[in-house]
């Protein structure tokens, strides 16, 4: 029975992807499995959990060959939330493109591309092996790539080369890494490497013991778009179709804070002093540029494009104070910012049909014409900046207090003067998209084009709902992330569960 | 043979990463061939080569004598060449695309026309 939890989140995606396949250019019935597919990884992501959090880590060794020498899935309480957000988010993005995506896109394979890009992430959170986590980067990558570049025209040619030419690299990166581990520790098992690491480099000198993290950081740290290698981001995020940008915004980057939280809390935990030190420098200069480059923007999905950069600051802060608090901070700051970002950006579609444009210069009038708009975006909106009683909040309030108390007062000032100025962005976008007058052009468009807007607002609510449950239900939920950071803090629980258990 | 090796691969690294930073498409295109070229080589050269010890083990014996060739980065070299295959040729299919729909293969001029 954990073995199938265990291969759900992987097993579905792909039946769906290769169903959607069968189905081609019959988009009726593409459109039907797709949605049926993202909701059964909803209930896989919710049986896992609930699986996770009741009886403790699951792990399980397929084909049963035992742990380092076979291929390992596990799930840990971390990896059960980010599949289960991944689906929530996979599967309000599909009802949305459902309403929203050009049939053309359709018929050249979006929704396979769709759900296979889905089978990477779930892939990447639940695997136990750093060669079979590069092997589920490229499938994801793959389906990215493809989905980037889908539909063609300049910008979106532009942006896609940018975004394939840097994923690479990254990833070439990240298998010069995995050499140079395996041929000092002799194994790529996540577990396994946590002991082994720590023995191999008794011998080794310091500098090659310091070019191994830093070798993950970058290849990771571009994944993730941190400071100063998130200029693909901003540079391709804001051209391909609306559902589409909204789910790469949502979760892959977050793939890449995933891994980092990852190898820097099993493996690489020996040089904390160096390592999670230059973490959390990098995470106070992601910050800051990305909110500033927020600033500096005058286009919807590019200001939250730069957002994302910022935030990312958030999430790597929490790993780079490396406390229980800190991490348990992280997680849920990682799963209220895929709630929050995949929102605004799907919102930042409804508002360009309305309004015909992106530009907040010829934006205007949408409180007036469409309140309840209004209202949904100022759900996300807000808990983006951290106002209570919203999820973004608790997040941050959390990571507050996980940084007074390691005494490390400079990050936690940084994080919060660089709150103040995303809320600053945010009413950017509101006093120019929904507040002020519509444009003398612009409004005709909007009362025009306002037909049929209601579908894509399903889920879009649905998104808003769960940000402010996640507020009103903060207690339990930032318990459920500090027994995550707990776990991630002790890896000795993670280890055991896939070395000590399984099928010895 | 360790330190030709060494010299092979960092020289093939030094012309991937040249050639990425050119401005034509087709050559970022050769440099990222080159770079994944070279990451295979290093994965075969950290694990160590070791000439004619087969990773089988002896008979009547219970595990292998060391040194022996170990098949388990050649079983991940496999694995990334086919992954670089594919990714190559998508990769490939994109630049004539971008040739096609821009007229160019300039990575500065890819985007221009739109924004002015």
């Amino acid at each position: 029975m954990k073995d199938l939890l265990l291969v759900l989140p992987v097993m579905i995606p792909m039946s769906t992807g290769i169903l959607t396949l069968l189905a081609w250019r019959r988009r009726r019935l593409q459109r039907g499995l797709s949605l049926a597919g993202a909701a059964g990884l909803v209930a896989a992501g919710v049986a896992l959990f609930a699986e996770v959090s009741g009886r403790g880590i699951l792990s399980s060794q397929i084909g049963g060959w035992p742990a380092p020498f076979g291929i390992t899935f596990v799930a840990d309480l971390f990896s059960a939330v980010m599949v289960l957000v991944a689906g929530l988010v996979g599967f309000t993005v599909a009802l949305y493109s459902l309403a929203s995506i050009d049939p053309i896109l359709e018929n050249f394979g979006y929704h396979p591309l769709y759900h296979f890009l889905l089978m990477g992430v779930s892939g990447a959170f639940l695997t136990g092996d750093l060669f079979n986590l590069y092997v589920w980067f490229e499938v994801m990558l793959v389906s990215s790539f493809v989905l980037m570049a889908l539909g063609g025209g300049r910008r979106r040619t532009d942006g896609a080369v940018k975004y394939v030419t840097l994923n690479l690299l990254s990833s070439t990166l990240f298998l010069v890494a995995l050499g140079i581990l395996y041929g000092l520790a002799g194994t790529l098992n996540m577990a396994d490497l946590a002991g082994k690491f720590a023995q191999a480099s008794a011998s080794q000198p310091v500098g090659v013991l310091r070019m191994l993290p830093m070798l993950f950081l970058i290849a990771f740290g571009i994944k993730a778009a941190a400071f100063p290698l998130f200029f693909w981001l901003p540079a391709s995020y804001h051209t391909p179709p609306i559902a589409i940008s909204a789910l790469f915004a949502g979760l892959l980057t977050k793939v890449g804070v995933y891994a980092l939280i990852r190898v820097f809390s099993l493996i690489f935990v020996g040089d904390t002093a160096y390592t999670h030190t230059l973490i959390l420098v990098i995470a106070g200069l992601t910050m800051v540029t990305g909110v500033f480059g927020a600033i500096s923007q005058n286009e919807f999905r590019r200001i939250l494009s730069f957002h994302i950069v910022s935030q990312i600051g958030y999430m790597i802060m929490g790993l780079g104070l490396g406390t229980p608090l800190g991490l348990a901070a992280a997680v849920f700051y990682i799963a209220h910012h895929i709630v929050v970002k995949t929102n605004l950006f799907l919102i930042s579609g409804v508002v360009q049909r309305l309004g015909g444009t992106l530009e907040l210069g010829k934006l205007g009038g949408l409180y007036a014409a469409r309140p309840l708009l209004a209202g949904l975006f100022l759900v996300p909106a807000l808990s983006l900046a951290g106002v209570p009683p919203l999820s973004g909040f608790f997040a941050k309030l959390g990571l507050v207090q996980a940084g007074v108390a390691d005494g490390r007062y400079l990050i936690v000032a940084v994080s919060l003067a660089v709150s103040l100025l995303t809320l600053y962005s945010m009413t950017k976008i509101w006093n120019e998209a929904f507040w002020k007058k519509a444009p003398e052009a612009g409004g005709g468009a909007a009362a025009a084009a306002g037909a049929g807007i209601r579908t894509p607002l399903v889920p879009i609510a649905l998104l808003a709902v769960v940000t402010v449950l996640v507020g009103l239900a903060a207690g339990p939920v930032f318990g459920v992330a500090e027994r995550a950071g707990a776990q991630l803090a002790r890896p000795a629980g993670y280890i055991e569960a896939v070395l000590g258990g399984g099928n010895r | 043979m360790a330190v030709v090796m060494a010299f092979v691969i960092g020289g093939l690294f030094a012309a991937g990463i040249y050639m990425m930073l050119r401005r034509s498409v087709v050559k970022l295109l050769i440099g990222l061939a080159l770079l994944t070229q070279s990451v295979n080589l290093l994965i075969f050269d950290a694990a160590q080569l070791v000439r004619a010890r087969i990773p089988i083990v002896p008979e009547g014996g219970h595990s292998l004598i060391p040194p022996y060739a170990d098949p388990l980065p050649q079983a991940f070299i496999l694995t990334a060449i086919v992954i670089s295959f594919g990714v190559t040729s998508f990769a490939v299919a994109l630049a004539y695309r971008a040739l096609r729909t821009t007229g160019t293969d300039d990575l500065d001029r890819i985007g221009e026309t739109e924004r002015s």
